[in-house]
């Protein structure tokens, strides 16, 4: 008999007993939608946090620094020290970040206030949407400008500002020297909600002389750890002890996410596998009662000439037919579910392409695997016996 | 050997069909045995149309069972058109029913949720022939018993009488050495039973060789030969004549 044939025989026996083949279905259904779901989800959430991270910068190394009455980073050694080792760096500038209240007429509120160099904006990618960026002449001259995120300039100005407006931070006047491209929607907190101003100024502001962190920026994502290592040696140099000095990047971050996230899949995997197991017992469940069943079925063939192999692939095909239509089901419905849920939670997420053909093989194999205990059953009975069943 | 070549040997085949040896057939229940035959030996020619009869436990079911290569024997040898079958494996058993063997059973045994013509076709599937060859022969197999109008109908919506038609027309279809019919008007009423007992006579007139199992005294006599067991043995081996003769006597 040809394979053809078997599949219509099983096409047949499917639709002979549709509730049946439905109920059967069911379990295979709803373990390959739940692996679909679980994983696609789960894939999202990592994109999602890993895109978070990143805008933080994967290319960055955070350096913060206790400097003490006599051991201190000076600014400008630091950028002696970039200059030297430009191999791995692309330029480094301080970043000074405090909270204070901001202030336009009577409109205030408290956002972050970050004490910059000339390159921050260019080595963040950060782009303006008019104006300048703090200068080095302003850093200089300890000049009060300031570079303003969207945010502000929606709940400060009503959206209306030009250059030479001024805003009081924390009770000092600032020029506006320009405002950053919207990039978050200009909610609170976001990425549209921060001043920049230059980091002289962001230290008098807070009353120290010296600063106590920078941001690092090497060529490439793979320059990272060389780039902690210089940094490492440069600080221990200078403060002699590894406690008054911190050297951190979003690698080792970003690191420990996937590491995480690619655990809790392969957990939540693995319970949404258990029931494509369930469902696989089950599909073995109703071949078995099928072949009882059926024995008389399987005399007649047998009498007229069927082989085991004939026998055996009719049953074997059913089995798997049932497994794949109810993956191919579980895979729509993991498809849509995925992304509805997603679209509920706020993250983009969508099936990948691993998901779907593992759970469409896993329910092909299952119902093979499964329907093979069934199938050597009615294949091996004896014509005889089966003739004589009722 | 190609087709035509195999064509020929069959046809130049003029031994006996059947060659029955000194079977016996046990059956182990638990520790005890049943004989269920003990030491047959026959021989059936081509073109005849014998009556195997005998009460239930005379070992006619099992000695129809080793005709119809569902079963080998114990001990002893059965060659069929030449072919030593008591030795063969399940699959190459498989073979001889599907290709020397056509079956009638009591039951009809028709595949309820296939048509008649697939079911008439079933045979066919299974020694691998395309589907339009297959569908040519399985009408014309049913414009032989008369039924080819309702080649599309389900196996219930026919008569009883229509259904052992049907199941007549699945044991020509492959044109086989030898009709095996196991009781086949058990469910059939009087007068569809003589229809079909009459088509069988036609069948063998026609040069088929015929093997007819049953209980009946009255079935037995409408065949030529009548082979008569007991207790597993062959008590009687005769024409119908020689049989009534007997009996009476």
């Amino acid at each position: 008999m040809k394979l053809g044939q078997a599949f219509k025989l099983a096409w047949q026996c499917i639709l002979g007993s549709k509730m049946r083949s439905f109920l059967t279905m069911l379990g295979m259904i709803i373990g390959v939608g739940s692996v679909i779901t679980l994983l696609g989800l789960m894939q999202g959430v990592t994109n999602y946090l890993i895109d978070t991270f990143s805008e933080m910068g994967t290319n960055n190394i955070s350096v913060t620094v206790k400097n003490t009455d006599t051991r201190v980073v000076d600014v400008d050694d630091v950028y002696e020290f970039t200059k030297e080792n430009s191999a791995v760096f692309t330029g480094v500038t301080p970043s000074v970040a405090s909270s204070y209240t901001v202030k336009n007429g009577s409109s205030s509120l408290s956002t972050t206030v970050t004490g910059v160099g000339e390159d921050y904006l260019d080595l963040n990618s950060i782009d303006l949407d008019w104006g300048r960026s703090v200068s080095y002449a302003d850093i200089k001259n300890r000049y009060n400008a300031c570079v303003l995120g969207s945010y502000l300039v929606e709940e400060l100005y009503d959206g209306k500002i030009s250059a030479g407006d001024t805003i009081r931070i924390d009770g000092q006047v600032f020029t506006v020297a320009g405002v950053l491209k919207e990039q978050d929607d200009s909610t609170e907190g976001s990425t549209d909600d921060c001043i920049y101003i230059p980091y002289s100024v962001a230290c008098r502001l807070a009353g120290s002389t010296n600063i106590s962190s920078y941001t690092f920026v090497v060529k490439d994502a793979d320059l990272v750890t060389a780039g902690e290592t210089l940094l490492d040696n440069y600080l221990y140099d200078i403060m002699k002890s590894e406690d008054l000095y911190n050297v951190r990047s979003m690698t080792e971050l970003l690191n420990t996410i996937n590491s995480m996230t690619t655990l809790m899949s392969a957990i939540l995997g693995g319970i949404a596998g258990i029931s494509l197991l369930v469902a696989g017992i089950g599909i073995m469940n109703i071949m078995l009662v099928s072949v009882v069943e059926r024995t008389k079925e399987i005399g007649i063939r047998k009498s007229l000439g069927a082989k085991r192999r004939d026998i055996m692939w009719q049953f074997v095909i059913e089995a798997a037919s049932i497994s794949m239509l109810g993956g191919f089901v579980g895979v729509v419905i993991g498809y849509v579910a995925t992304v509805t849920l997603g679209n509920m939670f706020g993250v983009e997420a969508a099936p990948t392409t691993n998901s779907i053909l593992l759970a469409f093989g896993v329910s092909a194999a299952i119902g093979i695997g499964f329907g093979y205990a069934p199938a050597n059953k009615a294949a091996g009975l004896n014509p005889i016996d089966a003739l004589r069943s009722e | 050997m190609n087709l035509k070549r195999r064509n020929q040997v069959e046809r130049e085949y003029t031994g006996p069909l059947i060659q029955l040896k000194d079977i016996h057939k046990v059956y182990y229940m638990g520790s005890s045995e049943i004989y269920a035959n003990h030491g047959i030996n026959l021989e059936i020619n081509q073109g005849e149309f014998v009556a195997i009869i005998g009460k239930s436990g005379s070992g006619k079911s099992t000695i129809m069972n080793i005709i119809g290569a569902l079963d080998v024997p114990t001990s002893g040898q059965y060659i069929l058109k030449g072919k030593d079958v008591s030795k063969m494996n399940d699959n190459e058993l498989a073979v001889i029913r599907n290709k020397m063997i056509g079956f009638i059973f009591q039951q009809y045994n028709l595949l309820p949720k296939e048509r008649l013509i697939n079911n008439v076709a079933l045979p066919l599937l299974y020694s691998g022939m395309g589907k339009e060859e297959r569908h040519k022969r399985a009408m014309e197999a049913l414009e032989k018993v008369d039924i080819a109008d309702k080649y599309r109908n389900f196996p219930n919506q026919l008569s009883g009488g229509q259904q052992q038609r049907g199941a007549v027309a699945r044991a020509l279809v492959t044109n086989p050495s030898l009709i095996l019919a196991d009781e086949p008007t058990g469910a059939l009423d009087s007068k569809t039973s003589v229809e079909l007992l009459k088509f069988l006579k036609q069948l063998n007139e026609e040069g088929n060789t015929i093997v007819l199992i049953t209980h009946d005294r009255s079935v037995a006599e409408e065949a030529n030969r009548i082979v008569s067991l007991q207790d597993g043995r062959i008590i009687f081996d005769g024409t119908v004549d020689e049989y009534r003769k007997q009996v009476a006597g």
